[in-house]
C-alpha cells in the first residue's frame, strides 16, 4: 500500500429500500465506506445481507434510495446516458454465475468486440481488433483462434470466467466489482481465476472490490475486509485484523462457525492432539 | 475393525440423456462402511457424487438406471429388488436420504407430527398416535429440538430448523445408513453448524449406525466425517481417514483438491494455491486409461493406455494410480524442494 | 441451436401437425392449377346438388358412337336405382296391412325382405290391387302406393325409346334415333360432364372449389391476425417486463382491462361498430389481431421479468448498450421459441375466431372471396342442416377442426421441446 492513498470510491449514508408501506424492506441501511485506490477490498456477508444490492447500486444498475456515492472524489452523476457510459468506463463487474453472464445466442467474440467498441475502438481496423482480442485471451491463457466461432455453452465454467477476466483486461476500468466470481466454479479452477484476477490488478493497477460469503477466500485475497450483516457494515479493517482479532460479536460468531482445518469444531471427531503434524 | 454395515461392490449406474446417450455417472464404485463410522464423498460438480448417493438407495427411476454391482446393507442385498419392495422395506429403516433442499419438501399445510406419523405408519401400520407422539417427543428431546416444533407448520420454522426437523423425521425409524447430500449448503454457517452437530449427535447416540456425507466443501467434510473418499469422473480415486486425506493425500487429484482449500485461519494467507488445469472428461465417452491423465502433472505415456485399478494401501486406505505410494511421495517431495 | 432443430424434427407431435398443415397448404396451392376458374361461380341453377358426377343428358344422346353392352345385372340395377328404399318400405307396409285385413298368410314383417327386390316385386304383383280398400290407411298413403305401382310397371317396360326432332321447315317431328335398353355411351365421349365431389351449395357453387379457396383465405386471415397479435403482445410484453416501474403498472392496467373483458364480446362489438360496409377480410383480420394479443403480452412479460435480472443483461448494460439493442440482442432471442409457440396458437385462435364471427354474420362482408366462416354462415342461412345437405357444412367443419388441431399439435410439440418439464421420458 502506498503512502498517499487516493480515495476512489466512497459512500455516505447509502440506503436502499425496496417496496413501500407495509412491504418495505431495507436491503442496505445507511452504510458509509471508503475504498482506496489499489486495494483489494472484500465485502463479506451471508446471503441476504444486502451485498449484492450494494454492488448493484455501486454499479449504477439500481437507483440509490438515499445517500451519496463519490467516485474518484467527485459526487457521482449518472443521470444521463452519456454520463453513465463514462462512469462504466471506470467501473466494471464480474458476476457470480458464469453460465448466466453470457448471451447464449451470440458468439464469444462479440463479448470482446463490445469491449473494444466501448473503449473507443469502434473504428479500429479489423486486424487491430483481432490483435487486441488475441492479446486479451492469451492473458488468461485461452486460445483466441479456438474461441472465435464458439458459443458460450461450449465452454466450461472456469473458461467462461476467465473470458470475463479477458473482458476486464480490454476494458481497463479503475474499479472492478467482483461478485463471488469463484463461487460457482470448482475448487481446482478457483485458484486459476484468483491468480488471473490478481495478475490483472497488477497489470492495469485497478482497485478490486471482492464480494464473497467465504471468509477463507476473503482472508486469502484481500487487503481490507468489510463484514456486512443485514444491510450494515458491522466491522471493517485490514484482513489480518478482522480475521485473526475480530471485535464485533457477529464476526466472532461467524468465524467460530466456519469449518476450519487446524482447529476443527469442538464436536468433530478429527480434533487432533497437538503433536500430530501435517505432512 | 467393526461390523460392516454397508458394502458396495462394483456399483455402476447410468443416466440416459434426452438425446438417448448413456452417461455412466457411477462407474464401478466399491467401498465399505463400518458401524459407527462416517464417510464423506468429495469431488467437483459433475463427478458423480450426487448420483452415487441416489444409486445407493437402491430405488431407481428414470432417467437413472441400475447397471451392475451390489449394495449390501447389513447382509441384505438391496439391488435388483422390486421398487415397491425397496420403498417399503429399505427406505427409512435400512437407508435414509436427505437431499440438499430437503427443507422445501415439507407440505406447508401439515403439522410436523403428521409427517412423522406418515413415516412410522408406512412401516408399522398399526402404530397408535400416542406411541408415535411419544417416540417423536423423546427423539426431539435428545436432539435438542423443542417439543413445540411438533405442533408447528413448516412455514413457521427458520431454514436451519426446517432442515434439522427434516433430518429428525427421516431418521425417526433409526436407519442403518444415512445419506446426506449437501444438507447444509443452502444454509448460513451458524445453521450449518447446528445441522452438523445434530448429525453428529445422531451418530453418537446410535440412532444411525453410519453416515455418508456428500459435499464439495472440503473444510466442512474434514469437520464432519471420519473418512473421506474423493471421486473423479465417476470413479473413486482415493479413500482414507480425514486426517490422512487432508494432510497427506496420495493421488495427484486429491492433492490438488486439498491444495485449493481456503480457511480463515492463521497462516492461510501464506500458502500457495494449487491449480489443476483443464476440465474433467466427458462421461459420455470417457478416455481409456487413467481418467485424470489429461490433467495430471505426473502423467506418464502409459497412463493413457492402461486401465488403472483401485489399490488398497492399508486397511481403509487406497488410491487409483499407476504409481506406487512411494513413487508419488518422491514426486511430491521433489516438487516441494524446487 | 442445431440440436434443438434436430429435436423439432424428431418430435412426432410437431411433425404430425406440420405435415398436416403442409398437406393442406399444398392442396390449396395445387388444386386451382387443375381446376381453374372463379370458385364462387354459380354453375348449378338450384340449391344443394348432391355430390356426384354430372353428365349432360343432351350430349350423351348426341355422342358419335353408342355401344351395345349386355350387362347381366342391368335390370336389377335399374330397379335398385329407380325404386328407392322408402318406396319399398311403403310397399311392404301395404302388403302387411293387406295380409292382416284379408287373412293372407306369408305377409308378415319378417317374411318380406325389402332388400330382395325380385321377391318383393313378385309378392306385389301377386297381391296388389286397387279393389281392396285397406282400413285405416290415409288417402295420401293410398295415392302414394298407387303411384309406386304405376312406376313399378314402367320399370319393366324396356321397349326402345324413339328420339324425334322438330323440323322447323316442315313443322313435323322426324325420327333421328332409337335408344334401346342395351345402349351405352362412354362418359369420356360425352362433351359435358362435371365431377362435383362435394356437390354444390345454396347458390349452386362447387363446394370443393369454394372450400379450397376459403381455407386459403382463412389461413391468410389467421396469419395476419396472428402477426398483429404477436407484434403488439411482444412489444408491450417486452416493454412492460423490461422497464418495470410505472410503465409496467400502466401496461399491466391495460392488460388487466383486456383480460377481464371477454375477448369474443369485444370482437363482436368492434365488428358491429365498424359496420357492414367497412368489414373487409383485412379489417376483420386486424380486429381479431387487435383483440387477442393480451395473453402473448402477459406471458412475454413474465418471461422478460425473469430475464431482466440475468447477469448477461446487466453486463450488456455495463457495456453501454442502448435499450433497443439490449432488448433485441439480449432479451428477444431468449423468448423467441416461446413467441413462435404463442404465434402458432394465435393463428389457430384467429381462424376459430373468424369462423365464429362469420357464423353469426359479423364476418367479412364480401361476395368476392369465401372464408370458412362464411361458408358455414351460408349453409346455416339456407338451412343446409335442415334439408340434410351435409356436404355444405360437414367438410368445412372438418377443415376447421383439422387446421386448428394441426396448429395445436405443432404448439404442443414445440412446448415439449422448449419446456423441459413437459418432456416425456
Amino acid at each position: 500500500m502506498s503512502e498517499k492513498r487516493q480515495l476512489c470510491l466512497s459512500g455516505k449514508g447509502v440506503t436502499k429500500v425496496f417496496g413501500h408501506g407495509r412491504k418495505k424492506t431495507v436491503a442496505v441501511n445507511n452504510v458509509d465506506f471508503e475504498f482506496y485506490s489499489g486495494d483489494l477490498i472484500s465485502i463479506v456477508g451471508e446471503s441476504g445481507s444486502g451485498k449484492t444490492t450494494l454492488i448493484k447500486m455501486l454499479l449504477g444498475l439500481t437507483s440509490v434510495t438515499d445517500g451519496e456515492i463519490f467516485f474518484m472524489g467527485k459526487k457521482r452523476d449518472i443521470r444521463s446516458r452519456k454520463n453513465k457510459k463514462e462512469y462504466w468506463n471506470g467501473i466494471q463487474a464480474i458476476f457470480q454465475d458464469p453460465y448466466s453472464s453470457y448471451n447464449i445466442f451470440s458468439k464469444i467474440d462479440t463479448v470482446l468486440l463490445d469491449c473494444i467498441n466501448m473503449r473507443g475502438g469502434r473504428r479500429f481496423p479489423i486486424k487491430k481488433k483481432i490483435e487486441m482480442m488475441r492479446e486479451a485471451c492469451s492473458f488468461v491463457n485461452l486460445k483466441f483462434d479456438e474461441m472465435t466461432n464458439k458459443y458460450p455453452f461450449e465452454l466450461s465454467g472456469g473458461q467462461m470466467q476467465r473470458l470475463m477476466i479477458a473482458r476486464i483486461f480490454l476494458l481497463r476500468p479503475k474499479i472492478l466489482l467482483a461478485d463471488e466470481p469463484t463461487s460457482m466454479i470448482d475448487a481446482c479452477s478457483r485458484a486459476t481465476i484468483l491468480d488471473y484476477l490478481l495478475k490483472l490488478r497488477d497489470e492495469i493497477g485497478m482497485t478490486i472490490i471482492f464480494i464473497t460469503h467465504d471468509m477463507g477466500l476473503a482472508y486469502y485475497v484481500s487487503d481490507s475486509v468489510y463484514i456486512m450483516e443485514r444491510g450494515k457494515f458491522v466491522e471493517y479493517g485490514s484482513a489480518n485484523e478482522i480475521i485473526l482479532n475480530p471485535k464485533a460479536d457477529y464476526t466472532k460468531q461467524l468465524l467460530d462457525d466456519i469449518p476450519k482445518i487446524n482447529n476443527p469444531w469442538e464436536f468433530s471427531r478429527n480434533r487432533r492432539p497437538a503433536e500430530t503434524g501435517a505432512s | 475393525m467393526g461390523k460392516i454395515i454397508l458394502d458396495v461392490k462394483g456399483l455402476t449406474t447410468k443416466y440416459v440423456t434426452r438425446f438417448n446417450e448413456d452417461v455412466y455417472a457411477v462407474n464401478n464404485v466399491s467401498f465399505q462402511l463400518e458401524e459407527g463410522r462416517s464417510v464423506g464423498i468429495a469431488g467437483e460438480s459433475g463427478c458423480g457424487k450426487s448420483t452415487l448417493a441416489l444409486s445407493l438407495m437402491g430405488y431407481y427411476f428414470a432417467p437413472l438406471h441400475y447397471m451392475s454391482g451390489d449394495i449390501i446393507i447389513d447382509g441384505n442385498n438391496i439391488t435388483q429388488r422390486d421398487p415397491n419392495d425397496v420403498r417399503k422395506n429399505v427406505l427409512g429403516t435400512e437407508i435414509s436420504y436427505i437431499p440438499q433442499a430437503a427443507m422445501n419438501a415439507l407440505n406447508p399445510t401439515r403439522k410436523i407430527i403428521r409427517f412423522i406419523e406418515d413415516v412410522v405408519r408406512a412401516h408399522e401400520p398399526k402404530a397408535s398416535k400416542k406411541d408415535i407422539y411419544d417416540l417423536a417427543r423423546q427423539r426431539f428431546e435428545v436432539l435438542n429440538l423443542p417439543e413445540s416444533t411438533l405442533h408447528k407448520h413448516s412455514v413457521e420454522l427458520s431454514g436451519g430448523m426446517k432442515q434439522r426437523t427434516v433430518i429428525a423425521i427421516s431418521t425417526i425409524l433409526s436407519p442403518k445408513v444415512l445419506i446426506a447430500d449437501e444438507p447444509s449448503s443452502a444454509l448460513d454457517v451458524t445453521s450449518q453448524k447446528a445441522v452438523i452437530k445434530m448429525l453428529n449427535d445422531l451418530m453418537d447416540l446410535g440412532f444411525i449406525k453410519s453416515m455418508i456425507f456428500i459435499t464439495h466443501e472440503l473444510p466442512l467434510l474434514y469437520n464432519v466425517t471420519d473418512d473421506i473418499m474423493v471421486m473423479y469422473a465417476a470413479q473413486v480415486v482415493e479413500k482414507g481417514t480425514a486426517n490422512q486425506m487432508v494432510f497427506d493425500p496420495l493421488h495427484p487429484y486429491s492433492k490438488g483438491l486439498m491444495g485449493a482449500m481456503l480457511v480463515p485461519e492463521e497462516g492461510a494467507r501464506d500458502i500457495k494455491l494449487i491449480a489443476i488445469p483443464g476440465t474433467p472428461p466427458n462421461l459420455k465417452s470417457p478416455p481409456t486409461g487413467c481418467r485424470f491423465a489429461e490433467r495430471c502433472k505426473y502423467a506418464m505415456p502409459q497412463c493413457k493406455v492402461y486401465t488403472v485399478e483401485y489399490n488398497d494401501v492399508e486397511n481403509n486406505r487406497g488410491f487409483r494410480c499407476l504409481m506406487s505410494e512411494n513413487e508419488l511421495r518422491e514426486a511430491y517431495a521433489k516438487e516441494g524442494s524446487q | 441451436m442445431k440440436s434443438q432443430l434436430k429435436q423439432i424434427t424428431r418430435s412426432s407431435k410437431f411433425m404430425t401437425g406440420f405435415i398436416l398443415i403442409f398437406v393442406i397448404v399444398a392442396f390449396i396451392l395445387i388444386y386451382p392449377l387443375f381446376n381453374p376458374g372463379n370458385p364462387l361461380e354459380m354453375i348449378g341453377l338450384g340449391t344443394f346438388f348432391r355430390p356426384g358426377t354430372y353428365v349432360s343428358v343432351y350430349d350423351s344422346l348426341n355422342v358419335q358412337r353408342t355401344y351395345t353392352l349386355r350387362l347381366p345385372e342391368a335390370a336389377a340395377n335399374r330397379i335398385d336405382g329407380k325404386l328407392s328404399y322408402d318406396d319399398r318400405e311403403s310397399m311392404r307396409d301395404w302388403l302387411i296391412r293387406y295380409g292382416e285385413q284379408e287373412g293372407v298368410a306369408g305377409l308378415t314383417y319378417e317374411e318380406i325382405d325389402t332388400y330382395d327386390v325380385h321377391a318383393l316385386l313378385a309378392l306385389w304383383w301377386e297381391h296388389y290391387t286397387t279393389d281392396v280398400f285397406i282400413e285405416g290407411m290415409i288417402t295420401a298413403d293410398r295415392r302414394l302406393v298407387a303411384r309406386i305401382d304405376s312406376r313399378v310397371e314402367r320399370i319393366f317396360e324396356d321397349s326402345d325409346i324413339i328420339l324425334m326432332m322438330y323440323n322447323y321447315e316442315t313443322g313435323e317431328y322426324e325420327e333421328f334415333g332409337v335408344v334401346t335398353a342395351t345402349d351405352y355411351v362412354n362418359i369420356r365421349e360425352v362433351a359435358n360432364t362435371i365431377w362435383l365431389p362435394l356437390g354444390t351449395d345454396n347458390f349452386g357453387r362447387d363446394v370443393l372449389k369454394q372450400l379450397v379457396s376459403a381455407t386459403g383465405a382463412s389461413l391468410i386471415m389467421g396469419l395476419i391476425a396472428g402477426v398483429i397479435a404477436t407484434i403488439i403482445g411482444l412489444t408491450f410484453g417486452l416493454l412492460s417486463g423490461y422497464l418495470g416501474g410505472i410503465v409496467d403498472d400502466i401496461l399491466m392496467f391495460i392488460f388487466n382491462l383486456f383480460t377481464v373483458i371477454p375477448g369474443f364480446i369485444l370482437l363482436v362489438l368492434i365488428s358491429f361498430a365498424i359496420g357492414q360496409e367497412q368489414r373487409g377480410m383485412l379489417t376483420v383480420a386486424i380486429v381479431i389481431g387487435v383483440t387477442s394479443w393480451v395473453w402473448t403480452a402477459r406471458s412475454v412479460r413474465s418471461q422478460v421479468m425473469s430475464l431482466r435480472n440475468r447477469d448477461h443483461v446487466n453486463l450488456s448494460k455495463l457495456s453501454g448498450h442502448s435499450l433497443p439493442k439490449i432488448l433485441v440482442r439480449d432479451v428477444a432471442p431468449y423468448i423467441a421459441s416461446y413467441v413462435v409457440m404463442a404465434f402458432i396458437l394465435q393463428v389457430s385462435t384467429a381462424i376459430l375466431a373468424e369462423a365464429a364471427l362469420s357464423m353469426i354474420g359479423l364476418g367479412p362482408m364480401t361476395t368476392e372471396q369465401a372464408t370458412l366462416g362464411l361458408m358455414m354462415n351460408w349453409a346455416m342461412n339456407f338451412g343446409a342442416h335442415l334439408i340434410g345437405a351435409w356436404w355444405a357444412y360437414i367438410p368445412v367443419v372438418l377443415v376447421i377442426a383439422t387446421v386448428s388441431f394441426a396448429l395445436n399439435l405443432m404448439n404442443t410439440g414445440l412446448d415439449q421441446i422448449f419446456n423441459p418439464q413437459l418432456r416425456e421420458g
